[in-house]
């Protein structure tokens, strides 16, 4: 076991991945500079020119060729190097990589990772702070998933790599460096698809997922003072969403708290909201709240503040929900 | 660089070294007059209902069959909705793409080994795969090239330009042949782009380009096998510009009269590319009647098997819509299928 930062789980995962000669990596900066958040610090050396690739300005070019790459039987990790960039390759990913499958009958199939740096709270310009999983939640054909540890981060990115579907693997941006966790030696990985309860409780659950697990676990902490003993769920895969995992707690404690960073509307907390009214409605001791970004583009630096949930927003949803 | 490539003359008379024997002419001649009597009957399909929409290539059976006539097994081809002629070339089947037409997913199911993908729809995005195919290719170490097809109007998509940045940048094994048959629907090649020709884009690319005529097989065979055999050495990407025409509509649901002129159709005609070949046989004795008729049978036969074959399946069903989404189908998917297939029985 080493204690490591999700940056460095996340390059030891990209390292193993990188053993498979199947395996290459592609994006814009990843290769001579090791990343721009120095995820994949020293890979260049270490495999060589033809499997870790410094790449054109050209999102699309960068998630169209890794399809190409796959189809022919290699697993490209592909990586975009801020989710709001991403939208230039989102024909290729929306009409292609996550359809072909399906238009051949699994003749032909698209076994790649697309990594996306994501998230708000870091002071960034414009662009960079985005939060939209849910228009690839939305996607048929895809699996969205996104590591809160540096543990999660390395089984998942190793699990996203082995999956045969096509993985848009989200990295909170936030976390990469002020996440730390142990990490073991030995190659595992995290299942796709599973939530976690990462603190068993009875009054209130808790479901959040990336870098608003943060948020989450203080705010979990901060309730425990007035006595009010929360679950916490990080839901680790967007899609396939585990509602087993989180029916069952919410069936239990009868109170669900929902936190994302991306805005309110259409946001997956709604489907989350949607999905425990479908199966748990009656077991609800009051309505599901959800803690969410706004419905404003995410303020530049100076105010945005106002716009992450904090955990004043999170504590005050519980209060909520407990004294209905 | 705008100079035409052409060695079989409209007369069919050669006016350039020919860069395969007799046999090989014959064997491709055969095969267009093949792809022309698949096309004609797709049409008439449509016109029968038994088939949606379909895009004729009629005009363009010497650029897609003589661009393809050398690749080998493992090379991989991806084309567009067009390009049937050159698809079936490569073997995959009739019945295939019926059924693309027909509206049913097993039309993107060609057999284990047949390295083309499901006609590209969308216009202009896939080009980049062959990029992409080419490459993992040249990493694997086994020689294989990867040729995509797309018409004039995909070149004025992003994604062509990308495709070609990349293809000149990694310098991957990638034949980019362009089809222009002068329309995009109803828009003409020059207002697609500003540039004399296409070919000469390959410079911006760093790649050679090469300007043919579309309509000569020979023509097309050699500026294909040239730019094959490059990319198998590990040279790079080339550009191809066929200039072609599309003789029906963009589609069966397009009027063609509204932006085209007789004038138009009757200056092509005499540049059809099967008859130019027709006349170089017939010059040499090696073409008949007989065989013409033997060849159209022949055609007429497989196809009519193939809609035979593409008719007799049953569509889907409720569930098999959810089986190929993914390799196995996850669990909330699979509550929405039980409860699809549960809709079905009320």
């Amino acid at each position: 076991m080493t204690e490591l930062n999700m940056a460095q789980a996340l390059n030891a995962a990209l390292d193993r991945a990188l053993a498979d000669e199947r395996v290459v990596l592609l994006g814009e900066d990843v290769g001579q500079t090791g990343g721009v958040f120095r995820v994949s610090d020293g890979l260049l050396e270490k495999h060589g020119a033809d499997r870790v690739i410094d790449t054109p300005v050209s999102e699309a070019g960068i998630v169209g060729a890794a399809y190409g790459m796959a189809i022919a039987g290699l697993r490209p990790i592909a990586e975009i190097q801020f989710m709001g960039f991403s939208y230039p390759a989102f024909d290729q990913i929306i009409s292609h990589v996550a359809r072909i499958r399906n238009r051949s009958r699994h003749r032909f199939t698209a076994p790649l990772v697309v990594r996306v740096p994501y998230g708000a709270g870091i002071g960034a310009a414009e662009h960079h702070s985005e939060s939209t999983e849910a228009l690839y939640a939305h996607v048929p054909g895809l699996k969205v998933v996104v590591p809160s540890t540096p543990h999660d981060a390395y089984g998942l990115l190793l699990a996203a790599v082995d999956d045969p579907d096509p993985v848009i693997f989200l990295e909170p941006i936030r976390l990469y460096r002020s996440a730390r966790g142990e990490v073991p030696e030995e190659p595992y990985t995290v299942p796709i698809g599973t939530a976690k309860v990462e603190k068993p409780g009875s009054d209130v659950t808790i479901i959040a997922y990336g870098s608003m697990m943060r948020e989450a676990r203080a705010a979990v902490t901060e309730l425990a003072h007035s006595d009010i003993d929360a679950e916490l769920l990080d839901l680790r895969t967007i899609v396939p969403f585990d509602s087993e995992t989180v029916m069952e707690s919410v069936t239990r404690t009868g109170r669900a708290v929902v936190v994302h960073e991306a805005p309110r509307t259409a946001g997956f907390g709604a489907e989350i909201a949607s999905q425990i009214y479908e199966q748990a409605f009656y077991s609800l001791l009051a309505p599901v709240e959800r803690v969410t970004g706004w419905d404003t583009v995410v303020p530049l630096r100076r105010a945005e503040q106002h716009y992450v949930p904090s955990v004043g927003r999170v504590v005050a949803a519980v209060h909520r929900v407990m004294e209905t | 660089m705008t100079e035409m490539l052409q060695i079989l003359e409209v007369d069919g008379t050669l006016v350039g070294e020919s860069p395969i024997d007799d046999s090989v002419i014959r064997d491709l001649y055969e095969a267009m007059v093949t792809a022309r009597s698949f096309d004609h009957k797709a049409t008439a399909l449509q016109r029968q209902g038994r088939l949606a929409t379909y895009a004729p290539y009629e005009g363009q059976e010497a650029a897609q069959i003589g661009a393809v006539a050398m690749l080998e097994p493992g090379d991989w081809l991806v084309a567009s909705y067009r390009d049937g002629a050159a698809m079936q070339s490569r073997g995959y089947p009739w019945t295939q793409l019926l059924l693309t037409r027909t509206g049913d997913e097993r039309g993107g199911q060609p057999p284990a080994g047949v390295n083309v993908l499901p006609p590209s729809i969308t216009v202009g995005a896939h080009m980049v795969h062959a990029v992409g195919l080419g490459w993992a290719e040249s990493l694997k170490g086994t020689g294989a090239v990867a040729m995509t097809m797309f018409g004039d109007g995909a070149t004025s998509e992003g994604d062509f330009h990308e495709a070609m940045n990349f293809a000149g940048v990694f310098q991957t094994p990638t034949i980019f042949v362009c089809q222009n048959n002068g329309w995009a629907i109803s828009m003409p090649r020059a207002r697609q782009t500003a540039s004399e020709t296409i070919a000469q884009k390959a410079d911006g690319y760093g790649m050679p380009g090469e300007l043919v005529d579309g309509n000569d097989v020979l023509a097309m065979y050699d500026a294909a096998a040239r730019a094959v055999d490059r990319a198998r050495r590990g040279e790079g990407p080339t550009l191809i510009e066929a200039l072609t025409h599309r003789n029906q509509g963009h589609t069966t649901a397009d009027d063609d009269g509204r932006y085209r002129s007789p004038e138009e159709t009757a200056r092509w005609a005499v540049r059809d590319p099967l008859e130019r070949v027709r006349l170089y046989l017939e010059a040499g004795g090696m073409w008949s009647h007989q065989w013409q008729k033997e060849i159209e049978s022949a055609a007429t036969a497989a196809i009519e098997a193939a809609v035979e074959e593409a008719e007799s399946l049953e569509p889907f069903t409720a569930e098999e819509i959810f089986d190929a989404m993914y390799a196995e189908v996850p669990p909330p998917l699979a509550n929405q299928r039980r409860g699809a297939a549960e809709a079905g029985l009320a």
